[in-house]
């Protein structure tokens, strides 16, 4: 800080240095209180879920050898303390019944999923049961909307545990070295359902077919129940989200309710199916691949109707 | 202006652009194995005795009689002009109309090798970038920022020259962030102090030390070497990480604040970033450097943190 200015630029630097100097003094006070935070987390993690937590987190198989932060932005810090965070969730909010984990093998795999919820609390549950549930843990990768890229902190924090813009050229380098790759195939379309619509999946993008048969990739359908029920949608404000260029804007009369922002505690139950192989071209005209797709699909649709139909309650 | 020294196994190499610090580093590698041609309408202050230096603006007709005066064996062209102050008419000018001279004079003297320097920003950052960019990716860099729409068309030129002159050996070299005793926008922006983030915004970012670039330009001078090639040092890491080491404070603003006052400043003359360039420290922007290190042999040779302190080293 003591040290002369820089030759180049001199009016960024004085200018900067006020307004630095300033920032740094709030920054000081900041930081001592993300060390205490994160130590208290560490401790929580460790008294809570024990030895085992640990445990698992080494034997998370590592793709791009040491250094903490991967080429894709994972970092396996944040991915602890993410985990940590969304495994209480996992076990002590949403209390997840997970069926079927021994489905998931173990190289390569694309999981595919209905999406529900309104936020994508699927998504980070499901890369709970992968961590938790699963064996050997895996860290997987959801494959996300670029929407998401464009917003402070949650471009930040979805790098850092290691989501992907959901574009096949991320997916194929991922594939190849063998990691869990997670797609919601319905995109913004299947989260923003309403409530009427609810377990209803919407149609499926192709591009995962594609890819799967391609990388030889087998395929693990999942089905989420439990999500549509913990926002209720009454409906989709869609000229809204067009005007604010976000690409859903659900009306959800709960928010005028005290407390109303956390979702609802229903109870999710998350089945991995059996894994599905294809053959064929990937580069086939869109209806053969759709075909396939619509396979998938069924599959998803039958184990998500038998989940509704077998739970006694939605909370419980 | 004839070459009495003794034959060197590249024979007689032009430089454009020759008197930019990147230009002299090319030069201080080069020039043991070369016989060293360099245009620059700037003066050549501490030249090497035995690189000739010819003071002309490469627009003008002047550019013919170095081809006239010596057989030219390669042509390196380091002569853009990235300066965003200066009008779109002088960059159009001096970039495009005096880049597509010298590829005229390159065909008309037969000349068997032009390396030209392009760069990773030609793909641009968006929010839908996959994480490592190849060489067919679109250039879509003057997207959001108009005033590199002319570097594209450089590489553009470069393209299309390397299709219509197959008997010369065409290749464009992209490299990511260079780093170093250069004046361009990555390096002055680590020297910056604090160095401006924006909250919530931490992207993967890929960087190159200032000679590991050189010896990409030698590896590309190498006979049978033709093509497009990305070029990329160490491993990618978060621009936090990269602030960090080269040891910089930082202040990180919202994007719409740092935007709005970064406009402000520009129109005010009071800093040297226009603000599309907010971009780069928003989105990812990295490429896939494969194909250079598989047919250009090439292979970086200074770390990470070699390259980024280099930006604070005052020797050249």
């Amino acid at each position: 800080m003591s040290q002369p200015p820089p030759p180049l630029d001199p009016h960024d630097s004085s200018l900067g240095e006020t307004l630095g100097s300033l920032f740094r003094k709030a920054l000081e006070g900041y930081q001592g209180a993300k060390t205490t935070g994160l130590d208290a987390i560490d401790e929580f993690v460790s008294a809570r879920m024990g030895e085992e937590f640990n445990a698992r987190l080494d034997r998370v198989p590592t793709t791009f050898g040491e250094g903490s932060t991967d080429p894709f932005g994972l970092d396996r810090e944040w991915v602890k303390y993410a985990i940590a965070s969304v495994a209480v969730l996992h076990r002590h909010y949403f209390r997840t019944e997970v069926f079927g984990a021994e489905n998931v093998p173990k190289g390569r795999v694309l999981l595919i999923a209905n999406h529900s919820g309104q936020i994508p609390i699927d998504g980070a549950l499901i890369g709970a049961a992968m961590f938790m549930d699963v064996e050997p843990p895996r860290f997987c990768r959801a494959m996300v909307e670029k929407f998401t890229q464009t917003l402070p902190f949650v471009s930040l924090l979805f790098s850092r545990v290691g989501q992907v813009v959901g574009v096949p050229e991320n997916a194929r380098p991922l594939l190849r070295r063998e990691e869990a790759l997670l797609v919601f195939p319905e995109g913004v379309k299947g989260i923003s359902k309403p409530f009427d619509r609810r377990y209803r999946l919407a149609d499926f993008g192709l591009g995962f077919m594609r890819l799967a048969m391609e990388t030889d990739t087998p395929i693990v359908p999942v089905a989420v129940v439990g999500g549509e029920e913990q926002y209720i949608s009454v409906k989709n404000m869609d000229g809204l989200a067009k005007f604010l260029r976000v690409p859903s804007l659900p009306l959800l009369p709960q928010l005028l309710l005290p407390g109303g922002a956390l979702p609802l505690p229903t109870k999710y139950r998350i089945s991995f199916g059996e894994p599905m192989t294809f053959q064929g071209d990937p580069d086939d005209d869109d209806a053969v691949i759709a075909e396939k797709v619509e396979t998938v699909r069924a599959t998803i649709q039958t184990m998500v109707n038998r989940g509704v139909r077998e739970r006694k309650s939605i909370f419980f | 202006m004839t070459n009495e020294s003794p034959s060197r196994p590249r024979g007689t190499v032009l430089v454009t652009g020759v008197c930019g610090r990147l230009g002299k580093r090319l030069v201080r590698a080069l020039h043991k194995e070369a016989n060293v041609v360099g245009i620059d309408r700037r003066p050549f202050a501490d030249r090497p005795s035995d690189v000739v230096h010819e003071q002309v603006d490469i627009r003008r007709k002047k550019l013919k009689d170095v081809f006239r005066a010596q057989p030219i064996d390669a042509i390196v062209h380091l002569g853009v002009m990235h300066d965003p102050r200066a009008s779109a008419t002088e960059h159009h000018a001096w970039n495009v109309v005096g880049f597509a001279k010298l590829l005229e004079y390159a065909a008309q003297f037969k000349v068997p090798k032009v390396v030209v320097l392009s760069s990773a920003n030609v793909y641009g950052p968006q929010p839908d970038n996959p994480q490592f960019l190849n060489e067919d990716a679109p250039l879509l860099g003057g997207a959001r920022f108009g005033e590199i729409r002319d570097l594209i068309e450089v590489d553009m030129l470069a393209q299309s020259f390397f299709w219509k002159h197959p008997e010369t050996e065409t290749v464009i070299l992209r490299p990511v962030h260079i780093l170093g005793t250069v004046r361009n926008a990555p390096s002055n922006f680590l020297r910056l102090d604090p160095v401006l983030t924006l909250l919530g915004f931490d992207p993967m970012i890929q960087v190159i030390h200032e000679d590991d670039v050189a010896h990409a330009i030698l590896c590309a001078l190498d006979r049978g070497k033709r093509g497009i090639f990305n070029v990329a040092g160490p491993d990618p890491v978060p621009l936090s990480r990269a602030i960090k080491t080269v040891g910089r404070p930082t202040i990180a603003v919202p994007y719409t604040l740092a935007k709005a006052t970064l406009k402000r400043l520009w129109s005010l003359r009071l800093t040297s970033f226009p603000a599309p360039e907010l971009d780069h420290i928003r989105y990812v922007c990295m490429v896939d450097d494969t194909r250079a290190k598989e047919t250009l042999g090439f292979r970086h040779a200074h770390n990470l943190e070699e390259t980024l302190q280099h930006v604070l080293s005052e020797e050249w």
